[in-house]
């Protein structure tokens, strides 16, 4: 760079000198704890350095110490915007290692509770982009059908948010009516909402040019850092764990997968969007097929026995007491399971000795994955194309830091 | 996936790098191969390259500590979109000398997770560009995912050990 | 389209007690000043994890907390009366915490919520702080694994007697100091 000539100020050329911005752990924008320090060049980001770990609660040590059925509170706090996603993928993965075999109303029972999850936690990824860009009456107006979704959850497992819903080998209890009335006003009132949402924001001027081209990623690089649920869907890539892998008969449902072109923030909404249509098909077609038939599986060394038969029945009360006390056997071995969760391949390889706890639980989150890309987004943007950018991608601080 | 795909695959790693195999298993019908670590990275970018394997995807990589063997497992999942192929591969390092090449020169999603592996397990990737702790606090000693380290902050005062059954 | 209603049910504060005549009302500073302070309480949201999601419900239309007269959030700790701490506070967070306690400008507040918040929760680990009345010191705790958002509001009205019954004089009193330098704040 040339030295500055200060001696006559006309001709004076500025140094440009890159200034340091804090984008700390709070703030308002940046919806859960983590930091990114940019280096910007005006109102141009140059580039980012994050820090993430601020909510690093041990989620891997402690499954290490706790028997298999007290950890599925622990993955309730993963993602905690569609927990029942993680409680599922959890409970299937060690009826994996024990080689349960569920029967088909359960699995029709967890694909209605799975996509409820999942409209969820899209709900709040686009209602907050909305809000991002300025736009806050989706927020308010869907946050209502939120609660509605959280009076299915508590009907039928008696939480809100953070559910630990079912049971290693299917639920606790059979959906009663009102859970099934609860679940059809739903379906008749939220279509109404989502297409309200979606006319005020999808065809809006100021909304696609706000959102069009703001951190884009194209496909290759998507998919050498590992990208994967709706942001590698809307780079270009089909990849859905439920089409490719299929579990809990996802392969006896007809829906599409929507695909986007480039990647960017207009393409993961509307990726988002398209989803939370396919889910609601979903839930109806499983309403409208389900098989009747037990609601758990016959599991009596994981599944706790109706408390009638413990009083009353020796054996009973014998397998309750070694669930309770986490002293079953568990057959050795490794298992990988994964799920397609709200932002994408949920794995949980699950390592056992054959003791009470796990020896080693390893869990694949898609947030911590895909968020090393976000640099790389971000250069060159402006601010608020880096806010868009990073509520678009969904980042759940649960999740990125375990 | 059935037995003749996951002899095809055994074979693609069989074309160059025999004798780096130990063993090959299968549990639960995943095919998992433990290697010897010398050439690990040139066998997943062998994979990667691969005309027919195209093994283009990480699903994950993450440490497991064998204390008995006085070992740390690393392992490596790779899934191939192209033909839904998924297989393991495992390398063991000693305990006391934990030190393997980098895997970012293949993928870029190996950045993070090799951190988060150094951070837990204090394995040294040579070659990272930035090598430091990602989740803990920076000036963390220990390494907290080995089985000594304690779960417990030890400076608690208000638990009871003998409450909690330790 | 219906025509516009209005509300003829809005419920005013009652005035505190004190004397009354043509054109002039007696009571104590405190009273009114505390009556002011109540129902105009500005928090701050510290919202990490899941307790977060479960204060955007309780800030939503059905549990609204804007007829507390926490309409405006602030985010900047220094236009802030009430910390909300909601979520895990982790070690590495904790000195953020105590900045952003620090900055705020007396009067002030502190309400935890959460079991995270207020004890660990169920995460007794090396990495997680064993609840924030460590660093900082805590008015009202809110237990609940998210707690809902009527004990949340619970918790809120609890403070809202705090602010209400405090004297003018506490935040100088020599015992605050000395709360405080317990605190190692100044």
């Amino acid at each position: 760079m040339a030295k500055a000539d200060i001696s006559n100020p006309i001709n004076a050329d500025v140094e440009k000198r890159y200034t340091t911005l804090n984008l700390g752990p709070t703030h308002p924008a940046t919806h859960g704890i983590f930091q990114n320090v940019l280096t910007m060049d005006g109102e141009v980001i140059v580039s980012s350095e994050p820090t993430i770990g601020y909510i690093h609660r041990a989620f891997e040590k402690l499954a290490e110490r706790r028997p298999f059925y007290q950890i599925t509170p622990i993955t309730d706090r993963m993602n905690y915007c569609s927990s029942p996603i993680n409680n599922i993928g959890w409970h299937m993965t060690v009826e994996k290692l024990i080689g349960a075999e569920i029967p088909k109303r359960v699995q029709y029972l967890r694909v209605i509770i799975m996509e409820l999850a999942r409209i969820s936690d899209h709900l709040i990824c686009n209602t907050v982009i909305g809000v991002d860009t300025g736009a806050l009456t989706g927020f308010v107006y869907l946050f209502q059908f939120r609660e509605l979704i959280y009076e299915i959850y508590e009907e039928i497992c008696g939480a809100r948010l953070t559910t630990n819903i079912g049971r290693i080998g299917g639920f606790e209890r059979d959906f009663n009516d009102i859970a099934w009335a609860k679940i059809e006003k739903f379906l008749k009132e939220y279509p109404d909402a989502l297409r309200e949402f979606e006319n005020l924001v999808k065809r809006n001027r100021i909304f696609m040019d706000r959102t069009i081209g703001a951190g884009p990623i194209t496909a290759e690089r998507a998919l050498n850092y590992s990208f994967s649920g709706p942001n590698l869907r809307a780079a270009g890539v089909d990849y859905d764990v439920r089409v490719m892998n299929p579990y809990s008969s996802y392969e006896d449902f007809d829906f599409k997968i929507p695909v986007g072109l480039n990647g960017d923030t207009y393409d993961r909404f509307m990726v988002r969007q398209e989803e939370m249509w396919e889910s609601l098909s979903i839930i109806r077609q499983a309403i409208d097929k389900l098989p009747e038939g037990p609601f758990h599986a016959e599991v009596p060394e994981f599944y706790l026995p109706p408390k009638q038969e413990v009083y009353n029945n020796m054996e009973a009360l014998i397998y309750h007491f070694k669930i309770v006390m986490g002293e079953t056997d568990v057959p050795k071995g490794e298992v990988y399971h994964c799920v397609e969760g709200g932002n994408g391949e949920l794995g949980f390889y699950l390592i056992s000795d054959g003791g009470r706890t796990p020896f080693r639980l390893h869990l694949r989150r898609p947030c911590f994955i895909y968020y090393q890309a976000y640099q790389e987004m971000i250069r060159g943007s402006n601010i608020s194309d880096a806010i868009l950018t990073m509520s678009s991608m969904n980042v759940i601080a649960g999740e990125l830091d375990a | 996936m059935d037995s003749t795909i996951q002899e095809r695959i055994t074979g693609f790693i069989k074309e160059k790098y025999e004798s780096d195999i130990l063993s090959v298993e299968t549990p639960y019908n995943f095919l998992t191969i433990n290697l010897k670590k010398d050439h690990i990275i040139d066998i997943i970018r062998h994979l990667y390259e691969h005309p027919e394997g195209k093994f283009q995807y990480l699903t994950t990589l993450c440490g497991i500590h064998l204390p008995e063997l006085k070992q740390i497992a690393i392992m490596y999942q790779l899934h191939s979109l192209v033909n839904n192929w998924r297989v393991r591969l495992k390398i063991y390092l000693p305990e006391d000398n934990a030190v393997t090449p980098t895997l970012t020169t293949v993928f870029s999603a190996a950045n993070w997770m090799e951190r988060e592996t150094y951070d837990f397990f204090g394995v040294k990737f040579t070659g990272h560009p930035d090598l430091r702790r990602i989740l803990n606090v920076e000036d963390m000693i220990m390494f907290p995912m080995r089985k000594e380290f304690p779960l417990e902050d030890q400076t608690r005062e208000d638990k009871q050990d003998f409450m909690f059954g330790r | 389209m219906q025509a516009t209603q209005t509300n003829n049910n809005i419920k005013l504060v009652e005035k505190p007690d004190g004397y009354e005549g043509a054109g002039f009302f007696a009571t104590s500073l405190d009273k009114v000043v505390g009556m002011a302070r109540k129902n105009s309480i500005w928090p701050l949201p510290f919202a990490t994890s899941c307790c977060g999601i479960e204060f955007m419900a309780t800030m939503g239309a059905h549990y609204d907390l804007a007829r507390f007269g926490s309409e405006r959030l602030s985010f900047s700790p220094r236009q802030a009366d009430l910390l909300m701490v909601m979520g895990t506070i982790a070690k590495k967070m904790g000195p953020v915490l105590r900045q952003v306690y620090e900055q705020m400008a007396e009067p002030r507040w502190v309400l935890s919520v959460g079991a995270c918040a207020c004890s660990g929760g169920i995460f007794d680990t090396y990495s997680v702080l064993q609840g924030i009345d460590r660093i900082i010191p805590v008015d009202v705790y809110v237990p609940g694994c998210p707690p809902r958002p009527e004990q949340i509001i619970d918790g809120i009205m609890k403070i809202q007697h705090l602010v209400e019954t405090e004297s003018l004089r506490r935040r100088d009193s020599p015992e605050y100091k000395a709360m405080l330098n317990k605190y190692g704040i100044e």
